[in-house]
């Protein structure tokens, strides 16, 4: 008799002879368990679930392929994840200071909020801007706010990642002339940009032009990086925000990797390079929420996904182009507004998920982020949730401490097998960006989202304070309040910007931007840098880009 | 006859702003369609102006506005007052990230209701229902 032989025959004596009874005295809460995938969950994982699980095929050795126990082979043990919240508000002046008070409470790496119109190309005195300055993220219309807002921080020490797609070129373009102005040349800095325009037709809604010329604009910040720039991620191929809007688990898995795949085609079909000369620097971003395992598994099931799609339909050769090394945001969507503090656990668990997942960089959610921008307290506790998962619990100890979990690894094949249904379909489709188009993935999300409201509505999805637990007054929490005088500083100082700027060479700067975004085959990298580098704002080179490339207007699929 | 006209449960809803945030709305619209609703879905990116010139040419019966951008205060401010000067009478339901502490002030610009992060769709549906002029 084998050995699972022997643990069927044992597995099934005891539920005949100890389950059944018991349940006829206690029966089980629910008949059935599921995770939020829709999966459902055993009352007992065993070896019998991993019968014909080859070790060596599915996990491998952490820093080997396929990466599903982790990038790198020592993970926390040899380095811990970044430490990076999400921020940003106000001035330049404003953002600095709370750049600075992240820094001094521990923060081991910087990301950017950028205000809507600054995402979107608008100035801040644009009337279509006037509304939004400040208010999301901070106003960025010239490099002299780039300038202010890194002042006194030291540029070739600290990592910083930048929220920004549709202006992904001037933005970056204006980091690294302001580093560059003070002594740090390009080839040393060291951060992420997350230029991926895709999500934001699916998901995010941060576009600006048609799909192809913002295929291009990635695609040329990517192609650009890679001959400049070699410690920068050109690219952070988001998931986040498609699990914001609604992705369930495997579709916020596959959809990013569909996303990535559309990347990789792209750059390596308009640069005529080789996918090892820039799959190194792609980076990714992922959510975490409450659910813990399944989250887990859903990080170890993108890893793996990643690294096969790259060997196998890419031909990659370097080991780094096939890992996927991501950020990872707790879930914004399941913050609750009713008893604000309880946010605090959620986002620990979340966090958990992260680390247990092997994130690279982590941003924790403040409680009170249901309601306005984190106040300085808020946000410290942010920060805390991750020192004590790092100092304290011990989970950092060991590499992967959950591999070989029945249930996780059990777990990690069912995402993975769900999600390439997913991206067959979407190759089927020709692609992610025809999917786009077509508005697969935004029905796919708006779908998922309706019927996950239904279920918290039927109590089918339990969530303390809205379905259960209920309390009736919304306790009072200190709220942000974004300086309403932050948008006049913003908005005289680029009036005086746009006096003192030689204005002969913005001029020529701009139309050189216009001459090549017309010429299909020119790299639009190098002028817009030159244009920031004279003083031209966001808003101007938009409006350039709008001229020549237009701009889109989402497909009615609602 | 009576002079009141029947009520036809026509709605409009959209995001009014920059900002891109439309998981709610969609959720909002669709849960309202389930209701017996007629929506009109304007979708992300809409100015005050464009808001109410859609609700007089579709003859919307009530107005949702999602916004979460911490522009609230502003965009209502404007859209009350543009709607009030172009003769929208349609009610405006605003949801959104909005602290509590602002609510007053928004429903002294005239917003028919606000409705925080976390609130029920069977709720939503009864403000609209009040909001259309059906009896509770």
């Amino acid at each position: 008799m084998s050995d699972s032989e022997k643990i069927r025959e044992k597995l099934l004596e005891w539920e005949k002879e100890v389950v059944e009874p018991l349940l006829k005295k206690a029966p089980e809460r629910k008949k059935v368990f599921l995770t939020e995938e829709g999966i459902e969950v055993k009352r007992l994982y065993t070896p019998l679930d991993l019968e014909k699980w080859d070790y060596l095929e599915k996990l491998g050795f952490p820093g080997t392929y396929p990466f599903t126990r982790g990038v790198y082979p020592t993970m926390y043990r040899g380095r811990p994840w970044t430490i990076r919240q999400y921020a940003g508000y106000g001035s330049a002046e404003d953002t600095n200071e709370r750049y600075r008070y992240l820094l001094s409470i521990g923060q081991t790496g910087l990301s950017m909020a950028f205000d809507l119109p600054t995402q979107l190309g608008y100035d801040p005195d644009d009337p279509l801007a006037w509304y939004e300055v400040g208010k999301v993220g901070v106003s960025m219309p010239t490099i002299q706010e780039m300038d202010i807002v890194f002042s006194g921080i030291p540029m070739d020490k600290i990592s910083t990642s930048m929220t920004i797609n549709a202006t992904a070129i001037e933005i970056l373009s204006m980091y690294v002339a302001v580093a560059e102005s003070r002594g740090v040349p390009k080839a040393v800095l060291d951060g992420t940009v997350q230029n991926d325009i895709l999500k934001e037709y699916i998901a995010r809604n941060n576009y600006i032009y048609p799909p192809e010329p913002s295929m291009r604009y990635s695609v040329d910040l990517i192609l650009y990086a890679a001959k400049e720039m070699p410690k920068w991620n050109s690219i952070s191929i988001s998931g986040y925000h498609m699990e914001e809007a609604g992705a369930t688990p495997a579709m916020e898995v596959a959809f990013t990797i569909a996303d990535g795949m559309e990347y990789v085609k792209w750059v390596m079909e308009r640069g005529k390079v080789p996918v090892d000369s820039f799959a190194p620097r792609l980076s990714f971003f992922f959510a975490a929420r409450t659910n813990l395992f399944e989250q887990i598994a859903k990080f170890r099931a993108a890893r793996r996904i990643w690294a096969k799609v790259m060997k196998d339909r890419f031909g990659a050769k370097d080991p780094r182009s096939m890992m996927l090394r991501f950020h990872t945001q707790t879930a914004g969507v399941l913050l609750t507004a009713q008893q604000p503090m309880v946010n605090i656990i959620r986002t620990t668990l979340q966090a958990l998920a992260a680390v247990l997942g092997g994130t690279q960089s982590l941003h924790v959610n403040s409680y009170d982020e249901a309601l306005c921008l984190p106040t300085e307290e808020s946000v410290k506790l942010s920060v805390r949730v991750q020192q004590v998962i790092l100092y304290e619990s011990g989970v950092v100890d060991t590499v992967d401490p959950l591999g070989g979990a029945y249930y996780i690894e059990w777990l990690t094949d069912q995402i993975e097998e769900r999600a390439w249904k997913y991206i067959d379909e979407i190759e089927r489709m020709g692609g992610m960006l025809r999917a786009v188009k077509l508005g697969y993935p935004q029905r796919e999300i708006a779908k998922a989202a309706y019927e996950w409201q239904l279920k918290v509505e039927k109590g089918e999805i339990p969530i303390v304070g809205i379905n259960m637990f209920v309390e009736p007054e919304i306790p009072k929490v200190k709220i942000l309040k974004v300086d309403p005088a932050a948008r006049e500083r913003v908005v005289s100082r680029l009036r005086k910007f746009r006096e003192s700027r030689d204005q002969v060479k913005v001029r020529t700067a701009l139309d050189n931007v216009r001459k090549a975004a017309e010429k299909e085959e020119v790299n639009i990298f190098p002028p817009i840098y030159e244009a920031v580098k004279v003083g031209a704002t966001v808003g101007e080179i938009s409006r350039v880009l709008r001229e020549v490339w237009g701009e889109w207007r989402a497909p009615e699929i609602f | 006859m009576s002079q009141e006209k029947a009520v036809r449960r026509k709605v409009l809803v959209a995001k009014l702003g920059l900002d891109g945030h439309d998981r709610g709305a969609k959720v909002i619209t669709m849960a309202l369609r389930d209701a017996g609703f007629r929506v009109v879905y304007l979708g992300v990116h809409q100015s005050p102006e464009n808001l109410v010139r859609v609700a007089l040419e579709e003859d919307v019966e009530a107005i949702g506005v999602s916004i979460l951008s911490g522009s609230h205060e502003e965009l209502i401010s404007d859209l009350m007052r543009i709607a009030r000067e172009r003769g929208v009478r349609a009610p405006i339901i605003v949801g959104g990230v909005i602290p509590p502490e602002d609510i007053p002030r928004l429903k002294e610009l005239g917003v028919f209701e606000v409705l925080m992060p976390g609130t029920p769709l069977s709720k939503v549906v009864e403000i609209f229902k009040k909001a259309v002029g059906e009896a509770q």
